[in-house]
């Protein structure tokens, strides 16, 4: 079920569009919001109120790669893999981070904390390397910062 | 210098708010435009400016404009996006933007609606852009009190409704009409082409995609006129441009410089040349989707046309620096499987291709290289190149590798030769 507070935010984006449809992606963002990820069961329940078919919602999910149909960690970190950031030393990053949480990229810390992904360009590359953990964004990391920045969101 | 885009900027302050933006001087083209000019007139000004798109293809903005359908019979409603998309690696000019002068898009898109007598504008932003998401919201939020954005603006009988429409990702969706498919709640597949968006863009209608950087501009032409626009730059584009600089340079950065300034005094003048103990090798001028340039290229103007004909692009004017420490063969690898990765999926060549020139590549970075691999690596940078594939993007991912295998084949060889990556 949906919740009421979700159902509200997503019926005031269809005023933005002139078909339900449309209003799919922002409202697997709102329950996402609410819920960390989006269920087969808040797909079923978006298909309902969106007049969409469940696989016609989840061809949707399954494209975009800030749509999560698996739960992911209390924080998600995204780490920028992508051309600047590999120059300013991304793989080093990676590595370490890697190894103080204890994951791979793609993968949940066991205690629920973190989930580590990729994440392309993140247009701030005067400041690379950079990631971002949940909605902030942190730039011109070396293995220092990245310790300090992991401290604080545990 | 003049540099309209960026003068309201101030790195690290606010924005400016509504009021301040119109103590600078703000929605006077608004005014200009809605209760002076016919919408004809303003897209003849615009020609008349030789704007062109900066969203990378360099597209005249006036021409881009001048296929919707205009009158009482063109079908409603019409359209206008500002593509916030910014997704091209090694790009981050529309994010100053965004971030620092919101008002300024939105006047922007005002302008080019009205040019085009659009119902209804979207600014389609990607998600992680979350500063720019919180300005923008509270900008539109200002322009609907002041009466700039609804129904009736100014009196003019014009109306406009505007939203801002965050996405959840993937390249494919700073494509035009895969923008327009992800607008329309779908999977970001390209579309094809004709019938363009100019006359069947979003839910069929006739509909402009603008890049950010293309729309801020248009306030300024409205204000102060063709030939001053014409003249802020070296080239015979007009205006400004922002330029950026990335990699291992001692002041990476953006600058709004006269269009047309050359890539010698962007790299040395302003990003105050190489880091010390590095040398310069080469650079992708516009993103990672351009043709790499090199030392023999440092005096070539950074517009569109002479960067064309240095044998690149000029792309979205955001340079990424190589410079010696750094594997060529290593950074080629690295853009390709982003390509492979944001491929759609949706042709044949680029789904399958691409993850095949990031293999290879993998391989010579690994010591696993066959001397065979440069005539393969050649090979697909003629069979993904352009006029095989559904939409630009295999035939953008060929552009940097078919030009690190003319200019860095010895590191290519070297790779085969050693079985090893050199830089490793």
């Amino acid at each position: 079920m949906l919740s009421a507070e979700e159902r509200c935010e997503i019926e005031a984006e269809l005023a933005h569009y002139p078909q339900k449809q449309a209003v799919c992606i922002e409202a697997m963002k709102i329950i996402q919001r609410h819920r960390g990820w989006v269920s087969d069961e808040a797909i079923k329940d978006l298909a309902a109120l969106l007049e969409m078919t469940p696989d016609e919602i989840d061809g949707v999910a399954t494209f975009y790669n800030l749509i999560f149909r698996k739960p992911v960690g209390k924080h998600v970190i995204l780490l920028c893999d992508s051309v600047t950031c590999w120059i300013m030393g991304y793989d080093r990053l990676r590595q370490h981070l890697t190894a103080r949480l204890g994951i791979q990229p793609g993968e949940t810390s066991t205690d629920g904390r973190f989930t580590l992904l990729p994440i392309v360009c993140l247009g701030t590359c005067d400041h690379a390397p950079a990631l971002m953990i949940d909605n902030d964004l942190h730039r011109d990391l070396d293995s220092t910062k990245l310790d300090e920045i992991v401290t604080k969101y545990r | 210098m003049e540099q309209p885009l960026t003068k309201n900027i101030r790195p690290g302050e606010e924005p400016l708010d509504l009021k301040a933006y119109e103590q600078a001087g703000g929605y006077q083209a608004t005014r200009k435009a809605l209760q002076g000019m016919t919408p004809a007139e303003v897209t003849e000004l615009v020609k008349d400016s030789n704007l062109r798109g900066r969203g990378g293809a360099g597209f005249p903005t006036a021409q881009k404009w001048s296929f919707v359908p205009m009158g009482d019979d063109a079908p409603r409603r019409k359209y206008l996006i500002a593509n916030a998309d910014e997704m091209e690696p090694g790009t981050f000019k529309d994010r100053l933007l965004l971030e620092g002068d919101p008002h300024q898009l939105l006047e922007g898109m005002l302008i080019g609606a009205y040019a085009i007598q659009a119902e209804v504008a979207y600014i389609f932003l990607r998600w992680e852009y979350k500063l720019a998401a919180e300005r923008l919201t509270k900008a539109i939020a200002e322009a609907y009190g002041a009466g700039y954005l609804g129904h009736n603006i100014l009196g003019s009988g014009y109306g406009l409704e505007l939203h801002l429409h965050v996405s959840a990702g993937r390249y494919m969706c700073g494509e035009e009409t895969g923008l327009l498919n992800a607008l329309e709640g779908k999977r970001a597949t390209p579309r094809s082409k004709p019938p363009f968006p100019q006359t069947s863009g979003l839910w069929g209608k006739p509909t402009i995609v603008n890049n950010v950087e293309t729309l801020c501009n248009l306030p300024h032409i409205i204000n102060n006129g063709a030939e001053w626009f014409k003249g802020l730059s070296h080239s015979q584009d007009g205006g400004t441009k922002i330029y950026g600089v990335s990699g291992r340079v001692r002041r990476p950065g953006t600058w709004e410089l006269p269009m047309g300034t050359t890539i010698r005094e962007i790299l040395e003048d302003h990003a105050g040349g190489m880091r010390d103990g590095c040398k310069f090798r080469g650079l992708l001028p516009g993103g990672a989707s351009t043709d790499f340039l090199v030392e023999e290229h440092l005096d070539v103007k950074m517009d569109f046309d002479s960067v064309q004909k240095a044998g690149s692009r000029l792309g979205t004017g955001t340079m990424i620096v190589l410079d010696d420490q750094t594997c060529p063969v290593g950074m080629v690898q690295n853009l390709e499987r982003f390509f492979a990765q944001e491929s759609c999926g949706w042709c044949t060549p680029c789904r399958d291709g691409l993850p095949w020139t990031a293999q290879i590549l993998q391989a010579l970075e690994d010591g696993r290289g066959q001397p065979r691999d440069l005539q393969r690596l050649a090979l697909h940078t003629k069979l993904l190149g352009p006029g095989h594939t559904f939409c630009a993007l295999a035939p953008g991912a060929m552009e940097p590798l078919q030009s690190a295998l003319q200019y860095f084949k010895e590191d290519f060889e070297q790779h085969i030769r050693e079985h090893r990556c050199p830089w490793r």
